[in-house]
């Protein structure tokens, strides 16, 4: 299994200038991508929505064809939002990195199981969505040395990672809240991709 | 002598699309705007982002126009039902001046209305304190460049209820 934050640090060390989305515990301020993050103007968390984060993903990659755009989702999300792999299939942007951080659970609702634990397979479902290439890794030394040959391929390309959960059982209201929101983000990075 | 009842051509929304500079339209095919997608398809301006569902529609849009692009999305009414939460978090939240094209499954100017889809509809826009016009025949179309101009101004989403089945 893979530590959630080790994870965000692997993947910031080879993000280069990519734009970077994040959702649920990929996102989160105390152990996820805002720790690590070098550049966080080109970072957009997408926390609500049931699940977009990845479609949110899509549509900055079809507008920043010239720009790797990596979303790092949950695997609570992507069950939530499965059309997503046909949808970013069927468009197929080559600059799209989709990670899943696969803790097999709602880990910020307390960590219930998401439907089918321990028997679904993202790799096999983006794979049979029509995805360019699939990889899963469950060690962070295998991700480390295989992550930089992903990032070369076209994508899109799905990288499943099976990380240690980090189960969140406070009150949502009494969390550590993340710096930036997401409508400071989107209003920032749009600025920024015009300048 | 009997008078031509009106109708909606495919050409009347696409050149209102056109003269907005919209560059992509994100969507899921539904019977009353079907009558588009042909010529859709061979506009060289305009790029489709067919979804699997609606409520991806918002989220794409969200991203395209972060990104710099100016998208619509189009959709049926009870897609709209669907995608509540995507309106919330990835429209409104974010300012985002999306243009939703709706297909009014239901809607019947003439008669009484039965389809619950078109029931609803009216009232889960006005919950949600978006705008919408409503366009039924090329006359109308003018209205989509109201509301575009109203969703930039207000930097919110705003509606465009599309009242015509399979349009001509």
């Amino acid at each position: 299994m893979i530590d959630n934050l080790e994870a965000c640090r692997v993947i910031e060390k080879n993000r280069n200038d990519a734009l970077v989305v994040t959702t649920m515990g990929a996102g989160n301020p105390r152990f996820g991508w805002p720790v690590v993050s070098q550049n966080e103007t080109m970072d957009v968390p997408v926390g609500g929505a049931m699940g977009k984060a990845s479609s949110f993903a899509l549509g900055l990659a079809l507008a920043q064809p010239d720009r790797d755009v990596l979303i790092l989702d949950g695997d609570g999300s992507l069950v939530m939002n499965l059309g997503t792999l046909t949808t970013i299939s069927e468009r197929a942007p080559s600059n799209l990195y989709h990670f899943v951080f696969d803790n097999g659970c709602y880990a910020v609702t307390g960590g219930q199981p998401i439907p089918a634990d321990g028997k679904v397979s993202f790799k096999e479902m983006a794979s049979g969505a029509g995805y360019n290439a699939t990889y899963e890794f469950d060690n962070l030394e295998d991700l480390a040395s295989s992550i930089g040959d992903i990032l070369k391929k076209q994508g899109p390309i799905l990288v499943n990672l099976k990380i240690t959960p980090e189960i969140e059982n406070t009150p949502i209201n009494l969390r550590p809240k993340a710096k930036r929101t997401t409508p400071l983000a989107v209003q920032e990075l749009r600025q920024a991709l015009s300048d | 002598m009997e008078q031509a009842e009106a109708v909606l051509h495919p050409q009347a929304i696409i050149s209102e699309l056109r003269k907005n500079n919209i560059t992509h339209v994100v969507w899921l095919p539904d019977s009353e705007t079907n009558f588009m997608y042909e010529q859709l398809m061979a506009d060289p301006t305009l790029e489709l982002v067919p979804v699997s569902r609606e409520g991806e529609t918002m989220a794409i849009a969200a991203g395209l126009w972060v990104g710099g692009k100016k998208p619509v999305a189009l959709i049926q009414n009870t897609g709209i039902f669907e995608s509540g939460d995507s309106i919330r978090g990835l429209g409104l939240d974010v300012d985002q001046p999306l243009v939703m094209l709706i297909g009014y499954r239901g809607w019947d100017r003439h008669g009484i209305v039965r389809d619950s889809a078109a029931k609803f509809t009216e009232h889960i826009i006005h919950a949600w304190g978006i705008n919408y016009y409503l366009v039924e025949t090329d006359a109308d179309a003018d209205r989509i460049s109201l509301a575009m101009n109203e969703a930039e101004r207000d930097a919110k989403p705003v509606a465009v209820l599309v009242g015509t089945e399979f349009g001509a």
